[in-house]
């Protein structure tokens, strides 16, 4: 557990990405049990079933005083480092194996967790705990995406890491087969890919002045991108799974895609609300979203559907590797075998040149296409967010100027700042709340913002800071839909800060009334 | 204590406590620059605290100095002015104020542990206590500095072709570093930040054991493989830290606990060493000076509010302006 803790410390401090590839590589080296628990960590599929967050906030509330517990997590912004260092102990245990300690948490009973899991605690150093703690938590945001393990493993035993990637969601812990082929003592693990959700092919933003001075029109295609979630949709004569894009399997809550879809085929596509293959806006799918089963009144009242982009095998063959416009008749073909009222293909949009493709990407088409992808006609389908061929360019987000009213402290790398900012609008002669925002400001404006912050502050509700009514700032949002849940009456998605405005009053801030009228919102 | 206001004065007879702006009579506890300003005209203060500030703001930073001994009574009226040592840096002290039997002790800033760069911290019992805050939260317990050196020490032998840049405050902090060092038997030449020498050079005269060191000149890069080097917390980020070999950036300081602050400021190796009082220091402190009102400024105060309140403490924040409640000295 040293060993490995004392690896996350490094890895979060070091900013260097070859340093960061040499220390997993230096972990990695060791030939015993502890690296398949590295690796599963550093991967994020190790937890533990009865201890998550709210558990661990119960167990510090017994060792100190709630009070003084979120005054410092205010400060720190990190559950894991505050729990670790507030953690009352003085002995340290005798020093264990990752894999040991690890069994041995397994094995605590569901009712003995508070009084055992807080001696593991007590017995560790600042820094085991520390760690320990990310592991229950999970998520470790170390600065180590999983893509840099796998390329710091196959860098370590000359693969390529595309081929890890192919074969990682098919492995299992203690992933013995994978290390077996990484030293070449067997062959690559055989993975039954029907059952493989296989990894996406992801889009960058793109640069309008860079990029379409660079890119030649004509090799590019060009669809409507959709604000729904992204699927994989896995079909076979006796099976059919839906797949987010992080790979979980959300089959089960939206039976009526499973029910109705046939063929033999894996297809990347958009699940959407809407009747007719309309699609309703995201407050509806929203209404699916984050349930584990839809009951018959939720499907008839938000039906969904997919809007096919892609298709990545048809009946056993591997299309990965032909190009996008080649997949295209596949997925065609697909189409017209196993017509449904669940699956429609999405539509191509030709164009000549990037200014014609201009009207497209802002064609507000019902308001609910979010821009356009671009992607490059001969790309194969390649795992992650590759540059070169896959583009989202973004309708320009709609504006509104608002007032700061609150902030608070931010989390992770922006912990300390004041860096979440709720503002509002007028009612009447107050001001109500209309959303909160924690990105889109400079480095510039954040620290312009946070000393604001600490000088005007009017009241404190705990870890929140109320301010002058003083600061405009310019919020851009995708969208805005009526809402019950807050009093102005709306929720924003997405809405992140654009700018400060110094230049103008408070007093030409519109009202709620306007604000509604303005986004058509009843 | 009515005597004096939220911004440490006193207007009775019109004499402030570290102002942030000129005023006619300054109590200065040290010489941090958020503390010792230039252009007041009477300051009262430490021999080398009046030093100090002499060495960074010049010879007329103030038109009078008077320097008191620690323990030394000064009065003004019917107000009696006392120094203790604060602990804190080379010069520090404590103000002590008694007036009609009242007893109160503004402490500066000040640590409790042993540090061999300056005389050691005096627990001074009093009704009120303006104490700092700096780390007024109870995941600050400050390990054993010897501890934090000698990880310094050890990246040095294991990363022979690096060279460590050590951010630390160029007053006070840089000097404990050089001290530390050479209290683990670190006996090569310590190079530091231009902006560090006269300082260091104050130090040495006063005794004070930093051992050789020698300012950073436009050697051949390869010169600083594997030496230690010591520059303000501003250089770091600068253009001034390429010129050196993989270099490996390290920071002594309190902050540097929570590795989230070390990683914002791009620091690999966070050496917890801090010249201000921990919490179960600032706790300590309250509680022995059995003073029954306890004001707080400077930090984290709301954490150590809130603890006092729960003791039947009359205690309540201080804000003094001028002053970010983070990154001070």
């Amino acid at each position: 557990m040293k060993k490995f803790s004392s690896l996350l410390h490094n890895l979060i401090l070091t900013p260097s990405r070859n340093t960061k590839i040499k220390l997993l590589q230096d972990y990695f080296k060791i030939l015993d049990i502890n690296r398949a628990y590295a690796l599963a960590i550093l991967s994020d599929q190790l937890s533990f079933q009865f201890i998550k967050a709210s558990k661990l906030r119960e167990l510090v509330y017994e060792q100190v005083d709630q009070h003084l517990f979120d005054y410092s997590y205010d400060y720190v912004g990190d559950l894991a480092e505050t729990i670790s260092l507030i953690w009352p102990t003085n002995k340290e245990g005798k020093s264990q194996n990752l894999s040991t300690l690890i069994e041995n948490i397994k094995k605590i009973k569901k009712s003995e967790i508070n009084k055992e899991f807080s001696k593991v605690l007590s017995e560790l150093s600042n820094n085991e705990r520390w760690t320990l703690i990310k592991i229950c938590t999970g998520g470790l945001r170390i600065g180590v995406s999983e893509r840099l393990v796998k390329t710091a493993l196959a860098d370590l035993y000359n693969k390529s890491v595309n081929e890890i990637e192919e074969i990682w969601h098919g492995l299992e812990f203690p992933y013995e087969n994978l290390f077996q082929w990484l030293k070449n003592e067997t062959s690559k693990p055989k993975i039954d890919f029907k059952k493989l959700f296989h990894p996406m092919m992801l889009a960058n933003p793109i640069d309008e002045e860079k990029d379409f001075k660079r890119l030649d029109a004509n090799e590019f295609q060009a669809e409507y991108k959709w604000d729904g979630i992204r699927v994989q949709l896995m079909v076979s004569s006796n099976s059919v799974s839906l797949y987010s894009r992080t790979g979980d399997n959300i089959s089960s809550a939206f039976p009526e895609i499973i029910e109705t879809t046939k063929g033999d085929a894996v297809i990347d596509g958009e699940l959407l609300v809407g009747r007719n293959f309309k699609p309703s806006g995201f407050n509806d799918l929203q209404q699916r979203l984050n349930r584990k089963k839809a009951s018959k009144d939720l499907q008839k009242k938000f039906p969904v559907f997919i809007r096919a982009y892609d298709i990545l095998f048809y009946k056993g063959k591997d299309l990965r590797k032909l190009s996008l416009v080649e997949r295209r008749k596949y997925l065609e073909k697909f189409q017209k075998e196993n017509t449904t009222n669940q699956i429609d293909l999405s539509t191509i949009i030709n164009f000549s040149t990037w200014k014609a493709l201009t009207k497209y990407k802002n064609n507000f088409y019902d308001d609910l296409n979010e821009g356009v992808m671009i992607k490059l006609k001969n790309s194969e389908y390649l795992p992650g967010r590759k540059k070169g061929y896959w583009y989202k360019w973004k309708k320009n987000p709609k504006l509104v100027d608002a007032i700061l009213m609150y902030a608070q402290r931010g989390h992770g790398k922006r912990s300390s700042y004041y860096s979440d900012f709720t503002f509002g609008v007028w009612k009447e002669n107050e001001l109500v709340p209309i959303g909160k925002a924690y990105s889109g400001y400079t480095d510039k404006e954040l620290l312009v913002l946070d000393k604001f912050i600490r000088n005007n502050t009017t009241n404190k509700f705990g870890p929140v800071r109320e301010v002058k009514k003083e600061i405009i700032l310019e919020v851009a949002f995708d969208d805005v839909f009526p809402s019950t849940r807050h009093k102005s009456g709306v929720a924003m998605r997405f809405p992140r800060i654009h700018r400060i405005r110094w230049d103008k009053p408070i007093n030409e801030v519109l009202s709620i009334k306007e604000f509604k009228k303005e986004f058509k919102i009843d | 204590m009515d005597f004096i206001n939220h911004q440490l004065f006193i207007k009775d007879i019109n004499v402030h406590i570290d102002p942030i702006l000129p005023k006619k009579t300054a109590i200065i506890t040290h010489g941090h620059a958020d503390h010792a300003r230039f252009g007041h005209d009477h300051v009262i203060a430490t021999r080398q605290t009046i030093e100090i500030m002499k060495i960074r703001y010049g010879d007329k930073c103030a038109k009078k100095f008077t320097p008191l001994r620690y323990g030394q009574k000064y009065s003004i009226k019917n107000f009696n002015f006392t120094l203790y040592p604060a602990g804190h840096i080379l010069g520090s002290a404590q103000v002590l104020i008694e007036k009609n039997n009242h007893r109160l002790v503004i402490t500066g800033d000040y640590k409790v542990g042993k540090d061999e760069t300056c005389k050691n911290f005096k627990l001074v019992k009093c009704d009120t206590l303006i104490t700092e805050a700096t780390f007024g939260l109870p995941i600050f317990q400050h390990p054993d500095p010897k501890d934090e050196i000698q990880k310094l020490i050890r990246s040095v032998k294991i990363n022979k072709n690096n060279c460590h840049i050590v951010g630390a405050y160029a007053l006070g902090k840089a000097q404990r570093v050089m001290n530390l060092l050479r209290q683990q038997k670190y006996n090569e030449t310590i190079y530091i930040h231009g902006s560090l020498e006269k300082l260091c050079q104050y130090y040495s005269k006063e005794k004070i054991n930093i051992g050789k060191f020698e300012k950073v000149s436009s050697k051949d890069k390869s010169f600083y493989e594997g030496k230690i080097i010591i520059a303000p917390p501003s250089a770091l980020k600068d253009r001034w830290s390429r010129r050196f070999p993989n270099p490996i950036i390290c920071m002594a300081s309190g902050w540097m606990t929570v590795k989230q602050r070390a990683k914002q400021q791009g620091i690999e190796l966070p050496l917890v060493i801090s010249d201000h009082s921990d919490w179960n220091e600032l706790l300590d402190t309250i509680k022995k000076s059995k003073a029954k009102n306890i004001l707080i400024t400077h930090g984290q105060e709301d954490a150590l509010v809130y603890y006092c309140k729960k003791q039947n403490l009359v205690s309540k924040p201080l804000s003094i302006q001028g002053r970010s409640d983070e990154e001070i000295e």
